[in-house]
């Protein structure tokens, strides 16, 4: 069943790239079909996952000679970030079928985010390095022909080139640290249960920093965290606006789902070692991310570098669970799950203003922002829907951001409570940033670049409002995720404690 | 004394069909040659599937002790007949007709039996016979076109060839003085005791041969010419058969050598770093895509003799021969794709491939994105297992280095592949896929030029085995034997 909810969307393209005289009609039922699927799949996966440990498992010999096999499973971990995965590209199928102006070239475009959607669901459920990495880099591969194919901007080849290198870059370094990770576990493998369940390099001097810090810049280059967030820009502003939103919501995670998936349990004693090592980049990347975001002309610019902030608490928190001293499991828990709630959080919340920004792009050919203004006038409901996004992504109570942040800061606080207290800083400038685009784009006098047209088209709303709604669903009741949540949080937790 | 005639079935399939193609292509009229190309690819399938048939019988030599049957061996008699089928198909468009069309036949029958032989020797003295076999056929070959380019690579290849050749035979005299022996079991014994500078400069000079053969640094300066002078064909032969054997035979020798008198593991994994490296950095330049191809098969001569840095320990032949048929499938394809389109001599013409011939572009994305290692492709797998195999013999260091050129390589590879993915044109926008046509395509002509559709088929296929050997790499380690036997 998990592998069906992997491949379903694979199959597809295949059948998309392959069959050329599909008609455009078609082609839309059968990409909206199929994203419209993989979430009740998930549902029912996860419906039918009875924690704590891993669920819905498939073992199998792949290279049997190398040590590695097709072990695919998910928990609480992987669970949300599924879900958050089919979510989006529910929405991005639903908003690349609003009619005119047609999408490019549908039918491979089509194929392609259907192949990318079965590797970011893969990858979330991947429970082997091997299989883990093959993911990992198909999606970069997948997303470098979204940008150069479907980017806009006569810079799209290059920000596609510069997104490829950069993150290839650190695709190989994380293979490096996996192949360390498999040469110094006995017998060889690169099972992640097994080399969770026995650490390789515990106490083995300098190669477990070694191969932690390959992993660590491998991740933080897909995070991206600061310094290695400089492909991060070009990449989002050149992309289409449904990249866009894969990317931020989907590809930034598959960096910090692999600190809480692979470095933190498998080499826990690096990662208490140098536990303030991420702290600290977390935090710098959180402040750096938002100072910058706030010099931004360009709306999608500001997104972007939001999204640098964002991961940054993430990374704050993963690094405040291994500081072990001084403070106490509860709290470390606390720190976990709210970076899990996080990666969801933003991904819906940035999903959305990414798809927003797009719409924006589409009525007046521009994200500058002081080419706009008086917008809630023309445009009301897009004016609601982005004022909605906004709130949530600078934390207002009552969205998921909120939660996940109050998670965040209230685990780290004790551990490392000056880092903490510079990261609020963060969260205040956010708010600032957030209510000046707002101000920019939408109060004051009316201009715009050329005449809008209508309010946004149901396809849009369709596509933008239920990944809102999901943010303030987790906002209002978020028992549900925390539950699911929680005990992997305390795996992981216990796991680096060892 | 094992004299064994009916062992040696794949290799005396491979010599007959030499003799049976040129005796037929003599008597044949121009216009029916085909006849014996098709006789020669019956004979490489029935090398093929003789050498499949013989692959589980029990390792051992034969010929006192002269020819190993085992593991590598047989590998090497599936991928070389395998490789040299490929080279057939993808050159009929190239070949078809022309005045010496059962020559490049029985040129490449005759090249890959001396790929084989190098594969199975186990003994100098027959080591160098297949050098010689291994090479002669091949300085035709690469002047197979007669034009001034051709004669050029010819002459560049056949001058290294008979240097390095007679190195070569220099270090066997060398090693037989003080082994006592060629054949590599007594030789074992025999140099165990060597004094160490003879021993030193004896396996130095035998190894110019074999790496030679490999393209690998120092003796690769006939690569780059060979491949933009010789016809697209004969490259694509040139530089992926002789590698197979020379790599195997390489293991060989090397697991011959004592390793408490001569360090020779860090001498080959010096070799690797400078092949690697070299055949990377001068790829960065190049704006010729054969020659681009030309110094990527340095680099991965440089991946593939970091199995050899590690030879003799666990899992290093495994990897070694995951990687050679890896390497020969996905360099055939990219290769096969220049073929397809002869015409296009720059990179830069290779601009709106994707628009027209999507699938020529796709294999040929499929193909460099392989060579550069990343997954699924059956490079990676090769690439995976070769950097374990070397991490787990203890040379990270190694692995380190190479991971830093697989990123080089990264640069000049998407050099090709941007242009011929692009699909954004300055000027008016886009219209979708229509047909290709119309005024505004003009300028594109080049890419939009009717493929020769036997090459173009073939890339294609290459690309979809390389995906397939990819996924199926577990079941093929399992057929893969990491013995070897003297």
């Amino acid at each position: 069943m998990l592998s069906l909810t992997v491949f379903l969307p694979l199959a597809a393209a295949l059948v998309l790239s392959a069959w050329r005289g599909l008609s455009e009609p078609a082609v839309r039922w059968l990409w909206a079909g199929i994203s419209g699927v993989e979430p009740a799949l998930v549902a029912a996966l996860w419906i039918t996952y009875d924690g704590p440990g891993i669920g819905h498992e498939t073992d199998r010999p792949w290279l049997p000679g190398a040590g590695a096999g097709y072990h695919i499973g998910v928990d609480g971990l992987s669970l949300p970030l599924l879900a958050l995965t089919a979510v989006v590209f529910l929405a991005c199928a639903v908003y690349s079928l609003r009619g005119r102006p047609a999408q490019r070239d549908l039918r491979r475009f089509a194929a392609l985010f259907l192949a990318l959607e079965t590797t970011c669901l893969g990858l979330f459920a991947a429970l082997d390095l091997i299989l883990f990495f093959v993911f990992f880099d198909l999606s970069i591969v997948g997303m470098y022909l979204v940008i150069a194919g479907w980017g806009h901007g006569e810079q799209a080849a290059r920000s596609a080139l510069k997104f490829f290198l950069y993150t290839f870059v650190g695709s190989l370094a994380l293979l490096l640290g996996f192949i360390g990770l498999y040469a110094a576990s006995d017998p060889h493998t690169f099972d992640i249960t097994e080399l969770t369940a026995d650490p390789p390099l515990q106490g083995s001097g300098a190669a477990g920093p070694l191969v932690l810090l390959a992993i660590a810049v491998g991740l933080a280059v897909k995070t991206p965290t600061f310094p290695f967030h400089t492909w991060l820009p070009p990449a989002h502003t050149d992309a289409p606006a449904a990249g866009s939103a894969v990317l931020a919501a989907i590809l930034l995670k598959m960096g910090t789902y692999g600190f809480v998936r692979i470095a933190m349990p498998i080499l826990p004693e690096a990662w208490r070692t140098y536990a303030m090592v991420f702290v600290v980049v977390g935090v710098v990347s959180a402040l750096y991310g938002v100072l910058v975001a706030l010099a931004q002309s360009s709306f999608k610019r500001m997104i972007a570098y939001t999204s640098v902030n964002h991961m940054g608490y993430v990374l704050l928190a993963l690094g405040a669970a291994g500081l072990a001293a001084g403070t106490d499991e509860a709290a470390r828990v606390t720190a976990v799950t709210g970076a899990v709630v996080q990666m969801v959080s933003h991904g819906l919340i940035t999903g959305a203003l990414f798809l927003l920004a797009g719409i924006l792009m589409d009525r007046g050919g521009t994200y500058e922002m002081d080419a706009w203004g008086g917008l809630a006038g023309p445009m009301p409901r897009f004016a609601a829907l982005t004022a909605v996004a906004a709130f949530a992504g600078l934390g207002l109570p009552g969205f998921s951001g909120f939660i996940a942040e109050f998670q965040i800061f209230a685990g780290s606080l004790g551990a490392v409570p000056v880092a903490t207290a510079l990261a609020l800083l963060g969260i205040l400038v956010t708010a600032g940033l957030f209510l000046w685009a707002l101000h920019r784009l939408f109060l004051g006098v009316r201009r715009e670049p050329k005449p809008v047209g209508a309010d946004l088209r149901p396809a849009e709303l369709l596509s933008v409002a239920p990944l809102l709604a999901l943010s303030l669903l987790i906002g209002v009741l978020p028992r549900w995720l925390l539950d699911v949540i929680e005990p992997a949080a305390r795996t992981v937790v216990d796991l680096v404690a060892r | 004394m094992h004299k064994e005639p009916l062992a040696l079935v794949p290799e005396i399939l491979l010599l007959i069909g030499a003799v049976a193609t040129l005796l037929t292509g003599s008597f044949l009229p121009r216009g029916r040659q085909w006849i014996a190309r098709a006789a020669a690819g019956t004979m490489l399938a029935a090398s093929l599937v003789a050498a499949a048939l013989a692959a589980p019988g029990a390792d051992r030599t034969v010929y006192a002790g002269t020819y190993a049957l085992d593991g590598a061996t047989d590998a090497a008699r599936v991928i070389v007949p395998a490789a040299a089928l490929s080279v057939l198909t993808l050159a009929s468009g190239r070949v078809r007709g022309d005045r010496r069309e059962t020559e490049f036949c029985v040129l490449v029958l005759l090249g890959s039996l001396g790929a084989v032989l190098l594969a199975g020797a186990s003994d100098l003295l027959l080591l160098a016979v297949a050098y010689l076999l291994a090479s002669i056929p091949l300085y035709a070959l690469a002047g197979w076109g007669r034009d001034a380019r051709g004669a050029e690579a010819a002459l560049k290849l056949y001058l290294l060839g008979v240097l390095l050749g007679i190195t070569m035979l220099l270090g066997t005299a060398v090693l037989y003085g003080l082994g006592g022996a060629t054949d590599y079991a007594a030789l074992a014994e025999g140099l165990s005791g060597a004094p160490r500078a003879a021993l030193a400069v004896g396996t130095v000079a035998l190894l110019a041969g074999p790496l030679f053969k490999a393209g690998a640094v120092p003796a690769h300066f006939w690569v780059p010419d060979a491949v933009s002078g010789a016809t697209v064909p004969a490259a694509a032969f040139l530089t992926t058969v002789p590698k197979i054997g020379a790599l195997v035979a390489l293991y060989r020798v090397l697991t011959v050598l004592p390793e408490q008198v001569l360090e020779w593991r860090v001498l080959l994994a010096a070799v690797a770093v400078s092949t690697m490296t070299l055949g990377n950095l001068a790829a960065f330049a190049q704006t010729d895509p054969l020659r681009l191809l030309g110094y990527s098969t340095i680099s991965q001569a440089g991946y593939l003799l970091m199995a050899l840095a590690v030879a003799g320990r666990a899992d290093a032949l495994r990897s070694l021969l995951l990687y050679l048929a890896a390497y020969a499938v996905t360099n055939l394809g990219a290769f096969a794709v220049a073929a397809a389109l002869p015409n296009l001599r720059t990179l830069a013409a290779y601009r709106g491939l994707g628009r027209h011939r999507p699938w020529l572009a796709a294999a040929l994305t499929v193909c460099l994105l392989g060579l550069v290692g990343t997954p699924p492709t059956a490079v990676f797998m090769g690439k995976l297992t070769v950097f374990s195999a070397t991490w787990d013999g203890g040379m990270a260091w190694l692995v380190a280095i190479a991971a830093l050129n697989t990123l080089v390589s990264l640069f000049y590879y998407l050099r090709w592949i941007a242009p011929a993915l692009s699909i954004h044109r300055p000027g008016p926008p886009p219209q979708g896929a229509g047909p290709p046509g119309g005024n505004g395509e003009q300028r594109e002509v080049t890419a939009a030029a009717e493929p020769e559709s036997w090459a173009a088929g073939t890339a294609v296929a290459a690309a979809s085995a390389t995906l397939v050997l990819g996924a199926g790499t577990g079941w093929v380690l399992g057929l893969l034997s990491d013995t070897l036997v003297r």
